[in-house]
């Protein structure tokens, strides 16, 4: 019995061992770009972890149990007739659900952290917004108040383009430039069917949704370009919908700001 | 109290043919219809192949080469629409539903045998307007969702025949769910309690509960699309003055639930096939019938975790979080049981049982990537993302797909009389495994690296993954060969089974194989332990 217990003891810290280091040595994830990427691999290496152990002891039971209890030929009958343990469906309830609910708390953590669960446009000034961590949702803020800041930026989808109004300098572009380490706030509409901005590296996405205008809040931190991808299928084109976003250094983006920045007409 | 039902009397009524030909009347016998459904579920399961290999083809290379972009759509809606509707649900609810309900209550027929023939012959005149639409103006090209604008907004011909035939086919699966409740509930012969049944009639219980609560939301919302469409109405069309998220959430209401129509048939089904090939009694009954009754309520309140893109509101997020990701619970009591069933067990190695752990493993990895899609902040990098695409088929087809072979392999004998060839079985399996992984597994990479769904031409950068995944895609083409070739021979020329090969001691088997038109001879068999194998050496009663 003793010799069990310790194989089984081994087996499991090899299970735990393997999945820790596959954990923290293989990187699925594209690079980080914004403050909600590094956030977001900090969650998924939680996952990948935790996944992993369970995938691995579930796989190692089952191959082991069809090696194992395989009935060789000169076997006759039945196995043992063990209808059921009740501290063992106990231990398979309860450590599951303290799992579940860890995971659920501490990817509300992450939620939070990434500025998801902070009630949208409470108190919503964008002049001292850059300290405010509104993230993404369905907008309920009147057009005057989301244009005031220079990088609040105006999402036009369509089929299959997205184009990126800056109401500050009057223009529209087809590629969104934004400085580096500073807050973008983005009011987003579609003219057609429904869309999705999606940055990878940003770990970001939103519904472009017709009729009912939606905000997208990020702050960029590695200077690059980026692809924009439509994630919503949006018809014949939508593989072919994508832009691009590059983050620049603040004077490089000013540069350019200014470049296309139009005289505003007065009526 | 039950109803009693002669199904010989109702076939010389209606004067049926027999022989192969009862296979294509309007037969009222459960078997026969079992094996329609079986048979027809497997057609358009070819159907649905080989658009799946047309979509894994056009993937081998970065840009849009080897169909035009609409009609890409349309391929992916119909392969979509055809593996839900007219493969998996038919098959694990109507066909192995059919064929063993009746034996595992003690009944000769199901409840309402003309209802069952009805929710049967729904099938296939639905499936082939379906597939006819293509031809007409295009099939229905904005995915199976049918997420409006674009399904307005798309050629109308194709989008309308979408929504008739699904109409007809949530028609059909209202049908048989009406006739499980009550065959399981009314139709159990005398002295036989609930706590008896094998573990497939709580699944189908517990599914056909889900059917019936949520299919008539799903018609309800896809006949005001149709109106949108045709009369010009505005309920979800934003141009006058609908809205597009309140779809969505009819649309899940409906479409979470039908993961689960999907996979607890596959949840029973498994139950069935693990204690008799593992020589042991199912572990833990109790449970696993809380279990799948836990599923059932969980499962209607989670629908919102497919929208977390869309603008849900925070606090709605955090609910359908804890919800969905709660579903573990129940979903995870019920693998551990199974894994305790196998432990200790005198296991056969044998096509049944090797397809049965093959799903649980695939089952488990994608229960995974379930659990870390529920949380808000995971799922909404990769929502719509090959992530996905590679979760619910790691769900639909290493789950469900694996346990329909599974169970073929199990029940072959007590259908036709005759055994699979066990070799072929064995290779079937190897190559499905093999292929499956191949063709899935890379594809979660692809989703976390900005790969979205649904699309034709994509990053020359994600090439090479996206053939290692359309080589096994072939793989699984090909592994259909094998089985095809396996199920020819067999009922042909295959060896003799005798009643009971597997020495079951479930109530189908205690009859001849294949059973008589009334199921048994005499008096229906009380089986009050379906799994008490290994009792007569240890118990002295």
């Amino acid at each position: 019995m003793l010799n069990k217990n310790i194989y089984l003891i081994l087996i499991i810290s090899f299970v735990f061992a393997i999945s820790f280091w596959i954990g923290f040595n293989v990187n699925l994830l594209p690079a980080e770009a914004s403050i909600n990427a590094p956030i977001y691999d900090e969650l998924f290496k939680i996952l990948f972890i935790i996944g992993l152990i369970i995938f691995i002891g579930m796989t190692i039971a089952v191959v082991y149990s069809l090696f194992k209890f395989r009935k060789r030929n000169d076997q006759i009958g039945d196995g043992i007739a063990l209808e059921g343990n009740l501290s063992l469906e106990i231990v398979w309830t309860i450590i599951p659900s303290i799992i579940v609910l860890f995971i659920g708390l501490y990817s509300y953590n992450i939620y939070d952290r990434m500025g998801g669960m902070k009630e949208l446009n409470h108190n919503h000034d964008m002049m001292t917004s850059n300290t405010e961590k509104i993230w993404a949702g369905i907008s309920q803020t009147s057009d005057n108040e989301i244009a005031i800041n220079n990088l609040s930026i105006e999402v036009s989808a369509m089929q299959f383009a997205f184009l990126f109004n800056y109401p500050k300098g009057n223009f529209i572009s087809g590629e969104l430039h934004v400085p580096v380490d500073q807050k973008v706030s983005m009011k987003m509409e579609s003219k057609d069917v429904i869309h999705a901005f999606w940055v990878p590296e940003f770990r970001i996405k939103q519904d472009i949704i017709p009729g009912q205008p939606t905000i997208l809040n990020f702050t960029p931190t590695k200077i690059g370009k980026y692809p924009i991808i439509c994630a919503e299928l949006c018809g014949p084109y939508h593989g072919g919908m994508r832009a691009s976003i590059i983050v620049e250094e603040e004077s490089d983006y000013n540069e350019w700001f200014n470049k296309n920045k139009k005289p505003e007409v007065n009526l | 109290m039950t109803i009693s039902i002669d199904p010989q009397k109702a076939n010389n009524e209606s004067l049926q043919p027999k022989g192969w030909l009862r296979y294509f009347s309007f037969s009222l016998d459960h078997k026969v219809i079992g094996i329609q459904y079986l048979v027809c579920g497997f057609l358009f399961y070819l159907i649905g192949g080989t658009l799946a290999s047309a979509i894994r083809i056009e993937l081998a290379s970065p840009i849009s080469d080897f169909m035009p972009r609409d009609v890409y759509n349309q391929v992916l809606t119909l392969h979509g629409t055809i593996m839900i509707f007219l493969w998996i649900v038919p098959v694990v609810n109507g066909a192995f539903g059919n064929y063993l309900i009746p034996f595992y209550v003690g009944a000769r027929d199901m409840a309402f045998p003309r209802l069952n023939a009805v929710a049967f012959w729904l099938i296939p005149p639905s499936g082939l307007m379906l597939v006819a639409s293509y031809f007409v103006e295009g099939a229905a090209q904005a995915g199976w969702t049918a997420y409006p604008p674009l399904s307005i907004t798309t050629p109308q011909s194709g989008q309308i025949i979408w929504i008739l035939s699904v109409l007809l086919l949530g028609g059909s699966s209202i049908f048989g769910g009406i006739n499980f409740i009550a065959t399981i509930i009314k139709l159990r012969r005398p002295g036989l309690k609930l706590m008896q049944l094998p573990m497939y009639c709580w699944a189908m219980l517990g599914t056909s509960l889900l059917v019936v609560l949520s299919t008539p939301v799903l018609a309800g919302t896809l006949i005001l699309l149709s109106f949108d469409i045709i009369a010009n109405t505005g309920f979800f069309n934003p141009v006058l003055g609908g809205n597009v998220v309140v779809y969505q959430h009819l649309f899940w209401f409906y479409s979470h639930p039908a993961v689960y129509i999907m996979v607890l048939p596959a949840f029973g089904l498994v139950s069935e096939i693990l204690p008799v090939h593992a020589r042991k009694p199912l572990f833990g009954y109790t449970t696993m019938v809380f279990s799948i009754m836990g599923i059932v309520v969980l499962g209607l309140v989670v629908w919102a975790h497919h929208m977390f893109t869309s603008g849900t509101p925070p606090w709605m997020r955090l609910f359908f979080t804890i919800a969905t990701a709660f579903i573990a619970v129940p979903t995870g009591i019920k693998f551990f049981n199974w894994v305790a069933t196998l432990w200790g067990g005198k296991i056969s190695i044998n096509s049944a049982i090797l397809f049965s752990c093959g799903f649980i493993i695939n089952f488990v990895f994608g229960g995974i990537t379930g659990v870390a899609l529920a949380q808000v902040p995971f799922d909404i990098h990769v929502h719509d993302t090959y992530f996905v695409v590679a979760h619910f088929h790691y769900i639909v087809y290493g789950g469900t797909v694996f346990i329909i072979f599974s169970s073929i392999y199990h029940w072959f004998p007590k259908v036709t009389g005759k055994m699979l060839n066990e070799k072929l079985g064995i290779l079937h399996f190897i190559i499905t495994f093999i292929g499956f992984n191949l063709c899935f597994a890379p594809q979660h990479w692809l989703g976390l690296n900005g790969m979205p769904r649904r699309v034709a031409e994509y990053d020359p950068q994600f090439q090479f993954v996206n053939q290692i995944s359309s080589l096994g895609a072939l793989l699984m083409a090909i592994s259909t060969i094998p089985f095809l070739i396996n199920v020819f021979i067999s009922v042909i020329n295959g060896k003799d089974a005798g009643d009971n090969p597997w020495n079951a001691l479930t109530p189908e088997w205690l009859t001849s194989s294949p059973p008589p038109v009334e199921n048994w001879e005499g008096e229906a068999p009380l089986v009050e332990e379906p799994y008490g194998y290994g009792k007569e050496i240890s118990e002295q009663k």
